[in-house]
This record gives structure tokens, sequence and C-alpha cells, in this order.
């Protein structure tokens, strides 16, 4: 009975508890209900992987209304895999998040917070977990209208100006979506995405059609950060607070790619956006130059939290070279790429949150000596980095290891050397801070820094151990990716 | 011991033994003692494969399966036989030196460095016995990250320099070139699996076999090829058990064994030699072998010095891989032992000289070898095997590489490497030359008054020494064995 309706539960239980949060009003309350909620969501998410992949896509009627007239929530292994993801970050964060909380919010923000994150992480699991076009859009806007509101939350006065800055850019974002999904409406008739699939090679390729193409991908694209289009994510990132960096950065932009290949494979289906030649060259060259410039700009942050989100935004670019070839091998390191990058980030951003916690700070220079004195929180540091880079035995490893031999199959030499340069300036700015945690003396003046505590620390090396995890044993991470890439490539239309 | 679990026990022991080593942190007795078990354990077990890789059997083991069709998996040859045999072997001589050494210069953070060294000599052991490409590179990888904390040692402004340079090359070539090259590999040959007479054979032809070649030789950055030779020099400010460890045992043969093991089983020796593309990768190694030879000679300071000789004597090994005959195969892959034990023996000697007499400069030794005689007698030893000259084991390799060179009518060749011998001459028997009869020059405050303080390296050290300098004779009067297991290699 409760098994049937798991895909509503997903998103019904953090929406009903996200009010009861705020109600609560105290701060270590708020906390446990949504822990307990997001353990659920995790628990529901990984049911219906397992049932994806055993006995294939989901339907769901929300209240009984068949599609295309009522609202569908249709699970295949693509969003099945986003969920998990999307899930697993949330629980871990928000197991992570009471210290850091408690230490960057006063206590009569902190129901607020909660509520805001349960509405947040509601907002991205709707999102993945849709098949109406317009419902997608409903909970992108819930998931950024509380993301702006994470973000304005942060200990630093810019903080503000920096959600401010992220509520234009992405209203905007949201606007073309609305757009794009408005035009498509126009051409169709109808807004069940599976149905705009199967309708809109009779509308043809008329000009309405293209533009909300058009409008949907600059829409997209915005939402997840692909330069140029990038600007509002360094400030967001670096000013929110620690446990929100951690969770926009593994989950908001890895949903929005979710969402460009939607777009692309279902709704416009695959020899729409391969006949389209210009989207191919248009996004390649872009996210090449995402990872080379974005890559070196982070070289020259002097804070580790901004350094990380160019990183992010480089990171971004990997995957969309992946989703740019659109072939087999192409769509499978992207998505690997989303999932690796997402326990990769995720659990850096959460051992800078231990930093904040302990030293004030995560300026390159107050991270100095800190090797010594948080052994356990800058080693976390080192394998993340590693994992960025794409050591060997680590998750970002495999990721790269596609992407090379996706651009190789397509023999696009250039971007080939492109991704292995990227991994190169990854060097050079994740050793800056090794540099600085284990061979420079601490200041005089440093405050007394201890380890972190447990509550952080595992939550943080849950995703470290991920990261490497999945370096070393791929058959989940990569079978699931080429399965929902031969999915797209195939099943969609 | 079946040999499949003798394979992973190679790599396990050391890896294990780091947490025992780890934890006796505060009792340095106890550290050391579990330091010299762990090795002396997996000598043992390496020696157990021995018999049954001489007898033609090629153990193998599959640990997991890392991406689709690319496992982790291991396979002993016999140039991995050899190389594991050295490595293992000479971590014990090592490891006492590093006892006597460490203590002696009172360093600080000796459970990390024993603790780097143990995780070092795991990752030595992967990259010896790996079954394929893949799996050689992840440890490659993994050996350059463990030696990386081991190289900034000392925590201070040159170290951190160093450290820089030492990762910045080594990183960025292997992940900038040698994983392109493997990525192809992979690609055009659908396996990465060593097979003996390569994998490329067929697949590829004409300048791509060139590229690809250049890919991989340039990619391995730990053999040091001009002009990614950098990294080696910089790391000398680690201290001198580690530039032993750098320089004999692990790195810089990781690198060079490399280059044997893409030769001999991915591109294969028969197929290298027929396209012909060998010949350019022959006049590098020889323009590198005369280059360092004579950057060599301009240093004053011993361990730089002995950086360049490694230099050029790498490019040794990679013109016999470079020449792509028996001659040279055979020769190159000799070297890998002659120099491992020539070259570790004199850098113990540097580090006992700078541990007794504080002095790192060569101009500063005269008349050193007056107090400290088995030292500099030692020096002298190893020298003479770097040459190339008998009584040492160094004359062997010297004369495959130069019969290689014949047979393949490279009569330049074969001058570049006795040009070679004489250079080193000049650059190292200079040294126990200076010591023995050089005159006591210099302020007379620091070397007469030192001269009469100074005596012989601690006991660990000079142990240490000895070993290894009797390993240079032995090995003159036991090429037949070395002959015999490599044989299999590459057909005459």
């Amino acid at each position: 009975m409760i098994a049937a309706h798991l895909p509503v539960l997903q998103i019904v239980v953090p929406l009903i508890a996200a009010p009861i949060c705020l109600l609560l009003r105290r701060g270590s309350l708020a906390w446990g209900l949504s822990l307990a909620v997001s353990l659920a969501v995790l628990v529901i998410a990984a049911n219906l992987l397992t049932q994806v992949l055993e006995s294939g896509p989901i339907s769901y009627q929300l209240g009984g209304w068949a599609p295309p007239w009522g609202i569908e929530y249709r699970i295949d292994v693509l969003n099945s895999f986003v969920l998990l993801i999307v899930a697993a970050i949330g629980a871990v964060v928000l197991a992570y998040a009471r210290r850091s909380v408690a230490q960057e919010l006063p206590e009569s923000q902190q129901s607020g917070f909660y509520t805001a994150l349960l509405l947040c992480l509601a907002g991205l699991l709707g999102v993945t977990v849709t098949g109406d076009a317009f419902n997608l859009f409903v909970f992108l806007e819930i998931s950024s209208l509380s993301s702006y509101v994470l973000i304005s939350m942060g200990r630093d006065r810019r903080a503000l100006t920096a959600a401010f800055q992220y509520l234009v850019m992405g209203t905007i974002g949201a606007t073309f979506i609305v757009i794009g999904i408005g035009l498509l409406y126009m051409a169709t008739g109808t807004l069940n995405m599976a149905d705009l699939g199967a309708r809109l090679p009779a509308a043809g390729a008329s000009r309405t059609v293209l533009a909300a193409f058009a409008f949907l991908t600059v829409g997209a694209t915005l939402k997840l950060a692909l330069f140029p289009l990038h600007f509002w994510l360094p400030n967001a990132y670096a000013y929110a607070p620690s446990a929100v960096t951690a969770f926009l950065a593994a989950t908001a932009t890895k949903v929005s790619i979710y969402i460009l290949l939607r777009f692309f494979y279902t709704i416009f289906g695959p020899a729409f956006a391969a006949a389209d030649i210009t989207l191919q060259s248009l996004l390649i060259p872009l996210a090449t130059v995402a990872v080379l410039v974005c890559s070196t700009v982070a070289i020259f942050q002097n804070n580790v939290k901004r350094m990380l989100a160019y990183s992010s935004i480089a990171q971004i670019g990997y995957m969309m070279i992946g989703i740019g070839f659109g072939t087999a091998t192409g769509l499978t390191a992207g998505i690997v790429h989303l999932f690796n990058h997402a326990l990769t980030k995720g659990g850096l951003f959460l051992v800078l949150g231990c930093v904040v916690l302990r030293a004030g700070s995560c300026r390159l220079d107050d991270l100095a000596g800190l090797g010594r004195r948080m052994p356990l929180t800058m080693f976390g540091f080192v394998l993340g980095g590693l994992s960025l880079i794409g050591v060997p035995l680590t998750a970002g490893f495999v990721s790269k290891w596609y992407l090379v031999q996706a651009a190789i199959e397509q023999g696009n030499w250039l971007v080939a050397a492109a991704i292995l340069a990227g991994s190169l300036l990854a060097l050079i700015y994740v050793w800056r801070v090794v540099e600085a945690a284990y061979l420079r003396p601490a200041p005089e003046n440093a405050p007394e820094a201890a380890e972190a505590p447990w509550s952080m620390l595992i939550p943080a090396w849950i995703l470290i151990g991920a990261s490497v995890y999945f370096g070393v044993e791929t058959s989940l991470s990569v079978g699931v990716a080429s399965e929902a890439a031969r999915f797209l490539l195939g099943g969609a239309g | 011991m079946s040999g499949d679990g003798a394979i992973l026990l190679a790599i396990l022991i050391p890896l294990a033994g780091a947490v025992p080593i780890a934890l006796a942190g505060s009792r340095p007795n106890l550290r050391e003692a579990l330091t010299l078990v762990t090795a002396a354990a997996l000598f043992i077990v390496v020696l157990t494969l021995v018999p049954e890789v001489a007898a033609g059997d090629r153990p193998r083991a599959t640990l997991i399966e890392m991406l689709p069709g690319l496992p982790l998996a291991f396979e002993v040859e016999p140039l991995g036989m050899l190389f594991a045999l050295i490595a293992s072997g000479l971590w014990i001589v090592n490891s006492i030196y590093s006892i006597g050494y460490m203590r002696a210069n009172k360093e600080q953070n000796q459970t990390r460095f024993y603790v780097c060294f143990a995780l070092a000599i795991s990752s030595t052991m992967g990259i010896a016995l790996a079954g394929n490409m893949m799996t050689l590179f992840v440890f490659y990888e993994a050996l350059t990250l463990s030696t990386y904390p081991l190289v900034t040692h000392k925590g201070n402004e040159d170290a951190r320099r160093g450290g820089r340079t030492y990762l910045g090359i080594l990183l960025s070539t292997s992940i900038g070139l040698q994983l392109l090259a493997i990525l192809w590999t992979w690609q055009v040959a659908g396996t990465l699996d060593f097979t003996l007479g390569g994998i490329l054979d067929g697949k590829v032809s004409g300048p791509v076999v060139g590229i690809l070649l250049l890919l991989y030789m340039y990619g391995i950055g730990k053999a040091a090829l001009m002009p990614l030779h950098r990294w080696l020099p910089a790391a000398m400010v680690a201290p001198t058990p580690v530039s032993a460890l750098l320089h004999a045992v692990a790195v810089v043969k990781a690198g060079v064994f490399t280059v044997l093991k893409v030769v001999i089983y991915i591109f294969g020796v028969d197929f290298l030699h027929l396209s012909g593309h060998g010949q350019w990768l022959a006049y590098i190694a020889a323009a590198t072998i005369l280059i360092a030879s004579l950057v060599a000679m301009t240093k004053d300071n011993l361990k730089a010095r002995l950086a360049y000789s490694t230099v050029s004597q790498l490019a040794y090994i990679v013109l016999g891989a470079a020449l792509a005959n028996f001659w040279g195969i055979m020769g190159g892959s000799m070297h890998l032992a002659m120099h491992a034990v020539g070259k570790i023996t004199l850098f113990f000697c540097a580090g006992a000289i700078y541990t007794a007499a504080h002095k790192t400069e060569i101009s500063e030794m005269n008349g050193l070898g007056r107090v400290m005689p088995f030292t500099f007698g030692a020096f002298m030893i190893g020298a003479l095997s770097i040459v190339g000259l008998p009584p040492m084991g160094g004359l062997w390799s010297k004369w495959y590489l130069a019969m290689g060179a014949l047979e393949s009518d490279q009569i330049l060749l074969v001058g570049v490497l006795m040009l070679s011998s004489l250079l080193n001459v000049a650059y190292l028997m200079s040294i126990p030359v200076r010591g023995f009869f050089g005159k006591v020059t210099g302020s007379p405050g620091s070397a007469e008054g030192a001269a009469v303080v100074i005596k012989e390296a601690p006991l660990a050290c000079l142990i240490a020494i000895g070993l290894t300098a009797s390993g240079c004779i032995v090995l003159f009067f036991a090429p037949d064995a070395l002959v015999s297991l490599l044989r299999p290699l590459v057909s005459p």
C-alpha cells in the first residue's frame, strides 16, 4: 500500500515537515525532525532506485488523474539516480548541520533555517521526480526561493548581496524556463513531458518549438551555472552558511543538469538535439572554456570556499562536455561525474565547514598549520582534493577516464587535452591549500584549534570516503550511469 | 605458498605494516624494529615467488574490477620479479641505514617518515607486480603521492619549493601525457594487459606509433628523461635515506621500469624495432646521458652531483629500451639492478659524510677519506660500479648496452657510452681521490679543528654501506643468474 505511494511520499514528507519545523521554534528540535525526515527520504529514494532497476520505470498519477490531464510523477533510471544523490546528500548534510548551524546562526533563526532547508530539499526532489513540465517549474521555484533565503542567512553581510544577485539571476533563469514551457504548450497543447515528447515530432521544427528550445536551454544553463552564466555562483557559495554551501553545491546545480537532460532527451528527443548541430558546437566550447578559465580563476582565490566554488563551475564544465558530446560514453561520463562530483564537492565543503568552526574563517592564511592541529579534517581535504584532481582510486579519476575516452572516440583531441589540463590546474589550486595546511607554520595569534567534533567529522568523512570508494568500486556509479545514458539515447523519443 | 597469495601479501605487508609502525610512534625502538620485521617479511614473501617465475610460471592475482574490463590485476614476470627483489631487498638495508641516520641527525617527524616509507614500498610492489597498464598507473600515482611527505620532510621553504617541483612535474606528466597515452592505447587495442610481444602490433602504424611513444616516454616523468628531469635535483632537499629511496630503490627505478614494461609489453620489442621509432628516443637518451654528466661535473654539492649522475644513468636504461633488441633490453634491465646497488651505496656514503662531518660540498671534503676510510672506500666501490669497471657489477650492464648499440650499427651511440664512462670517472672518482689524497685547506678553524673530532658515521649506517658495497662486487660474479632470469623477456 505504502510502497505504491513512495513517489509522492518522497515530496510530501519533507513538504509537510517544513512548516512543523517552523512551529517547533527550538533549533535542536527542528534539527531532529529534519534529520528524521531526510533519513526517511533517503530510504524512500533507495527503495525507488531498486524498484526501477528491477522492474523498469514507475508512473504515479497524482490524485488518480490519468496523464496527460493530471500530474504524473514518472521515475526512471536517470531520475531515480539523481533522487538518490539528492536524498543522500540531504541526509548527510542535515546530520552534519547541528553544530555548524548552532555556531553560525542565532538561535532565533535556526528553526527557520531547517524549514528552508527542508523546503529546498522537497523542491529539488520534486523537480527530479515529476513528469510534468509545469510542475517542474513550480518545484524549481520552491527550491530556488528557499535557497535564496538559506544563502542570505550567512554570517557575512555580503551574503545578502550574494543572495540578491542569485535571486535576480535565478529568477531570470526560471522565467526563461517558464516561457519555454509556455511556448511548448502553445505548440502541442500538453504539459506532460512524455506526451510532449510524443507530440513534438508532429509539430515539427517550427519557430515556436525552436524558440522554446532556446529559452529552455538558456534557462537551464543559467540555473546550472554554465560559463558564462555563472556569475551568481561564487558569491552565493562563498557567503552562505557552511552546511548550505555543501548542500547546494552537491545538489542544486546537479538537479539543474538533470533538468537540461530531461528537456533535451525526453521532450525534444536525442534526434532533435543532435540534428541541431549548433547546440553541440555551442555547449562543448563553452564547457571547455569553463573548465580552463574557472580552474585558472580558482587558483587565484584566497578564500578557499570561493576557490571551491570556481572549481565547481569548472567541474560543471566537465559534465557539460560529456553531455555535449551526446554519445553513450559522453552521457555516461557526464552522469557519472554528476554523481562523483556531488560526493566530492559536498565532502569538501563539509570539511571546510569544520575548518570554519574551529579556525573561524577559511581564508588561505588562516589555514596555515592546520594539518597538525586538525589532522582528520585536513586529511579529508587532501583526499577530496585528490578526487577533484582525478588521481586514480578516487571517484574523480573514473569520471575523467570516461570523459577523455568520450573525447577520443569523437577524435576531439583538443577537448581531451583541455580535460587533462583542467586536472593539472586543479592540482595547483588544491595544492595551495595542502601546502598552507601542512608546510606553513601556524600564525602566532592563531586561535587554539582542536579537531572538529565527531558529529561533523563523521558526515564529512562519509562523503569523502564515498568519493574514494566510488573510485575503486564503480559498479553502482558507472553501472547506473551507463544504463541511464542508454535509456536516454534509446528509450526516449 | 601459492603465487597469487604471495602477490597480494607483497602489497599488503608494507601497507598493513604502516599501521603498527604509526601506532608505535612514541617508542622509537619498537617502531624501528617493526619496520625491520616488516621489511624482512616482505623480502621473504618476494623470495618465495622467485622459483616459480624462474621456472617459467607467471603467478597471477586479481583484486577488484575497477572499471568494466579493467581490473586491478597482478602478474609476476621476470622484469617485475627483478624489480620487486631489488626494492624489497634494499628496503631492509635502507631501514638499517635510516635508523642510524635519522637518529644521529635528530630529524623531526620520524614516525611519519617510516610510515610513508612503508606506503611507498607498498606502491612500488604494486608497480613491480602489476598485470596491466591501468594497475601500474594506479600504483605509479600512489608512489608519487606517498613520497611527497618524504620529500618535504624538513617542512621549510626549500622543502616546499622542492616538493612543488617534484609533485608538479611528476603528476602533470603522468596525468597530462601518460594517462592520455593509456586511454589512447585502450581505445585502439581494447586491452591494457601486459602481453609479451605487445598489444599495439597491427592496431596502429606510421607516425601514430611515434606520438604514442613520445606520450609514454615523457609521460613517465619518473624516468627523468631530459628536459623533464628537474624534479630529481629538486627532490634533493629530502633527508638522505629518502634520496636513496628516490634514486635507487623506488621512484626513479619505477620510472625506468615502466619504460621497459611499456616497450616490452605494450609496444613489443619487435614491433618497436620494425617501426624504427626507437631511433629518435635513443638519441634523446644519448643526449640526456651526456648533458646530465656534464652538468654533474659542475656541481659542487655532493647530493646534487649524484642527482645528475642518476639522470644520466637512467637514460642508459631508456637507451637500452629504445634500441629494442636483445642486448639493449637485457642491458637496460640489468642496469636496473646494477645502478640500484651502486647508487644507493653512493647516497649512503653522502649521508654518512653529512652525519659524521656535516659536509655537503665536495670542495670541503679534502682529506676526509683519511678519517673516514670505510665510507670513502665504499664510495670508491660504488663509483667504480657506476662507471662500469671490473670487478663491479656495473660492468655487465654497460657491456650489454654497448653490444646492443653495435648490433643496431649505431657507432655513434657506442661512442656516447664510452665518453660518458670517462665523464663518470671524472666526476665520481675525483671525490674519493680528494678524500684520500687531497690537502686539507680552507679555514683552519673548520677543517683542521674538525679533523680531530670527525670519526666514522654511526654503526647502523656503516653496516648498510658495507652490505650494498659488497653487493656491487657480488653482482660482478653473478651475472648469469640475472641473465637466465631475464632471458624470457626477449628473443636473441
